[in-house]
């Protein structure tokens, strides 16, 4: 445990968080960094309470869902405490009629997925790492393949309660699939890293789940021969939930593969006429293997206008053949989103090189490239999130919602 | 505005930075400035800016901000909630003339547009592309985007497609300090916080737009429209839900009561099926061979709930003909009525049946009828309160009444606003729909934006009346509170 925290401390976290609360130890490690102290806690109330102690001993708290995300953007400066959501997992409110649910934070994807299951319901969101809570996934903002049809976590997301810095519980937004009274904190909590509060009950936007889901895939030599294909795609008057790209190594082919949903015979005749667009196509019930997985071990981050997809997936292979080294790309096509997986034992400096080159393409492309997770030591050389835009009113924001910066110090933008 | 007032040193800085032209000082000019699409809410602006270009913006912004004037943007000024009522120590600021669609990208899915251009403008630069804009609020001819971004607008098809919020990627923004950011852009997920998302329906409260990159769609391939007739709104309400429960998606479900219908007839003869006292407008929109089979089942589904009458739209003309009634819903009120008050509430779709019979019950009540146009797929209410304004006390009776509606929205976890926004009008009724920290919380973002409390102030979130609060965006009294005609909190 780190001297830098007043005596005491423990003990008011056990008295705050009476579902449990102890010592941090090495297996506890945020991204590399020690927390002093870890509180379960088992409701807002007692996240509350556990907030109020925390800044009352000035403690920089790092919130944790399954722990599957801890090592993405910059490691935190500091952790005084580690709040574990793990037991605050369950469905609140799930009236079917209205296709809304209200879950707390903790809860995986995975079980909220079969819950909904059971009424022909889902939250559109891909299990883009497996064992992602609800709350990861809205406060890394990740999303996979659907967001194409349905929109990122951020388009489903209609309502929050978050516990501010001090223990303040407030509710955003509402259980309403439309609602326009008051800001739309939602979206500002989206993708934040747990920077500006700690989100323990998330309302969702529910669709229904299709009857048919039929993946139309095609391979390319290149992503010059993967182009006009692709911009056919978009055009289509086939409505694909997903247009997606995998390219398992720098000079491999290019595999696309679209996905239609809906009742089974139009979806018969969309997928043939996708296939039709892509040429050569297959169409299959199931979805080829390197479907809506994230590659890695080090993965970067691509954004850009859809129409430069083709030319970042050119520029990708290119830096990365130069370096020598195996990289598989993969990402949504239809939206301008993919990521780039390295292996774990590149060098830092080749990585920095490549995210330059990859920073100046994306540019280019009207996007930006970010490093998702990397190596610890690795981290500490790279510019991970490169220029932001709007990065002093995002400070200023910070400044607001977190004055004592207590709130995963270090781990975003601009050092926020 | 006498020459010593505060502003009067502001006005005059103004005269210095801007073109000749762009400052309209006449009080006559004035006047078609003083109140939006709500028109109880008004207040005459010391000056009005015509703005030209995000410059001129700018300069605007920056003036205001150095004389900590405070300051009003406005677009076509279509509202429904006096959000863009102006201030009468104040600068107006007015975006209809910036009206260039910069660029439209088909191959990106994408058009740059100027805060002028209408929102079917955006649609017309799309179509040439097989293109277009998804939101369509019912004002979508004159509506401007700029304003379509602060209130987050929405439309009937915002069942299927979502809000503004869900097609705005990008912005030029001018904070309430009068610097020019760009957030978003072309491609999602910019690093950092979601900015976009955050000013997006913030009615004005956080900066000016001046430049604004939206998504655009590929058109349908076919749009089924289907007008369905019930005895009741019971048996409407139920096909609403049996037709979600089918797994359908429809692009729009709309819901008109009897007096609703009734008033329609009298002012557009849409010719809906007579007795009906509840007409539904569904309408399916996508891949064709999805369409056909997904209307068949919205079908079938209303005809088991007792729909005895249906007629689907052969045509364009067809179409237009079903969603005529429905468009001139509002202003056929004035068949029935002098004057109307239009709600805007939500309740969550599983409680439309029970919340249309408490409407009723209210109604009944106080000896004021209420005609019932809404959205049901997304249980946004449009209750429109009948009253006659030469009858002493009947305006105040109709004004209780449309609040006690709202309280039903809120007791059934709903919202106090699902469209037109908070403005001047709704602030009282945010308190009842949120905590004082809840509000307080949202005042954070305001203060990070707006540290003077000059953009827009005293609009959209009330502000905290206790000493020893967070920065209070709004200094000094409202002047429509001077004048009398609205209380501020």
């Amino acid at each position: 445990m780190s001297p830098a925290f007043a005596p005491g401390a423990l003990q008011d976290l056990e008295r705050a968080c009476p579902s449990g609360a102890r010592p941090g130890t090495e297996v506890d490690t945020i991204d590399g960094v020690a927390p002093s102290f870890l509180a379960y806690p088992k409701d807002t109330r007692e996240v509350a309470r556990v907030l109020k102690t925390a800044s009352s001993y000035n403690l920089p708290v790092v919130v944790r869902g399954a722990g599957t995300k801890q090592d993405w953007g910059t490691p935190p400066e500091r952790v005084g405490l580690v709040v574990d959501l793990s037991q605050m997992t369950g469905v609140v409110e799930h009236v079917s009629d209205d296709l809304v649910v209200r879950a707390r934070a903790g809860t995986p994807l995975a079980s909220l997925a079969a819950t909904l299951a059971g009424v022909r319901q889902r939250l559109p969101v891909d299990e883009v790492v497996a064992g992602s809570t609800i709350g990861g996934v809205v406060a890394t903002g990740i999303s996979g393949p659907l967001r194409y049809g349905h929109g990122a976590v951020r388009d489903l997301l209609l309502g929050l309660t978050v516990v501010r810095a001090d223990g303040t519980v407030a509710r955003a937004g509402s259980k309403v699939v439309k609602n326009v009274a008051g800001y739309d904190l939602p979206k500002l909590f989206a993708g934040s890293y747990g920077t500006l509060g700690v989100m323990t009950e998330l309302t969702f936007k529910l669709r229904p789940l299709p009857d048919q889901r039929l993946f139309v895939s095609a391979s390319y030599p290149s992503p010059a021969e993967m182009a006009p294909h692709l911009a056919e795609l978009l055009r289509s008057q086939a409505v694909p939930a997903a247009i997606e790209i995998d390219r398992a190594e720098p000079d491999a082919a290019v595999q696309v593969c679209a996905l239609v949903e809906g009742r089974p015979r139009p979806a018969e005749v969309r997928a043939d006429l996708l296939s039709r667009v892509m040429r050569d196509a297959t169409v299959s019930l199931e979805a080829p293997p390197w479907w809506g997985s994230l590659p890695g071990p080090v993965t970067f981050k691509l954004t850009g206008a859809i129409s430069a997809v083709p030319s970042l997936i050119g520029q990708a292979r290119n830096c990365c053949a130069a370096a020598g080294l195996p990289a598989r790309l993969w990402g949504s096509a239809g939206t301008g989103v993919l990521y780039l997986g390295l292996p774990s034992g590149t060098d830092p400096e080749q990585l920095a090189s490549i995210l330059d080159q990859l920073r100046t393409a994306a540019s280019e492309a009207q996007g930006h490239a970010t490093v998702l997770r990397a190596p610890a030591k690795s981290k500490a050389t790279l510019d991970i999130w490169g220029p932001v835009p709007g990065l002093d009113l995002m400070r200023r924001v910070k400044q607001r919602f977190d004055p004592g910066r207590l709130l995963s110090p270090g781990r975003f933008v601009g050092g926020i | 505005m006498s020459p010593s007032s505060p502003v009067a040193a502001a006005v005059k800085a103004l005269g210095s930075v801007l073109r000749s032209g762009a400052l309209l000082t006449d009080p006559v000019e004035l006047a078609t400035y003083e109140c939006d699409g709500l028109t109880n809410f008004r207040a005459r602006p010391a000056v009005a800016v015509l703005a030209t270009t995000a410059e001129e913006v700018a300069a605007t912004v920056q003036t205001c901000a150095r004389f900590g004037t405070p300051f009003v943007a406005r677009g076509s000024g279509t509202g429904l909630s006096g959000g863009s009522v102006p201030r009468s120590d104040g600068v107006l600021l007015v975006t209809a003339k910036m009206r260039s669609v910069l660029s439209v990208r088909p191959e990106d899915q994408r058009a740059i547009v100027e805060p002028g251009v209408t929102n079917l403008a955006v649609s017309r630069a799309g179509a040439p592309h097989g293109l277009f804009y998804a939101p369509d609020p019912s004002s979508q001819q004159v509506c401007s985007v700029g304003g379509n971004v602060a209130e987050n607008s929405g439309g009937a098809h915002c069942l299927k497609y979502g809000f503004t919020t869900n097609h705005v990627t990008g912005l030029e923004v001018v904070t309430p300090e009068g610097e020019t950011v760009e957030l978003g852009g072309m491609a999602p997920d910019t690093p950092g916080y979601d900015l976009v998302g955050a000013f997006v329906g913030s009615e004005g409260t956080l900066g000016v737009a001046t430049k604004v990159t939206l998504r655009l769609l590929p058109m349908p391939e076919a749009v089924q429209t289907m007008l369905a007739a019930f005895a009741d709104v019971d048996s409407a309400g139920r096909a609403v839900s049996a037709i979600v429960a089918a797994g359908l998606v429809p692009a729009a479900i709309e819901m008109m009561d009897a007096l609703a219908i009734s008033a329609v007839e009298a002012a557009v003869r849409c010719e809906y099926p007579a007795g009906a006292g509840a007409v539904l407008i569904v309408e399916l929109d996508g891949p064709r061979a999805e369409v056909e089979e997904g209307i068949a089942e919205v079908r079938r589904v209303c005809e088991e709930e007792g729909a005895f009458e249906i007629r689907f739209a052969a045509d364009n003309t067809e179409r237009a003909a079903i969603w005529r009634g429905r468009k001139a819903a509002f202003a056929a009120m004035g068949r029935l009525s002098p004057s109307y008050i239009v709600q805007d509430g939500v309740v969550p779709r599983s409680s439309l049946g029970d919340v249309l019979h408490e409407i009723g019950a209210l109604s009944e009540e106080a000896g004021i009828r209420v005609a019932n146009v809404f959205h049901a797929g997304d249980g946004n209410l449009h209750p429109l309160v009948l009253f006659d304004d030469q009858v002493l006390g009947e305006e105040e009776r109709a004004e209780e009444l449309s609040e006690a509606i709202l309280g039903l929205c809120i007791a059934r976890g709903g919202s106090v606003t699902g469209e037109h926004g908070v403005g001047l009008h709704k602030l009282a009724a945010m308190e009842k729909m949120f905590s004082p920290e809840d509000l307080e919380t949202m005042l954070l973002l305001r203060s990070a934006f707006d540290p003077e409390g000059i953009c827009n102030p005293g609009k959209a979130v009330p502000t905290p009346r206790l000493c020893g609060e967070p920065p209070r965006p709004c200094q000094g009294s409202h002047p429509l509170q001077e004048a009398g005609v609205a209380e501020i909190f």
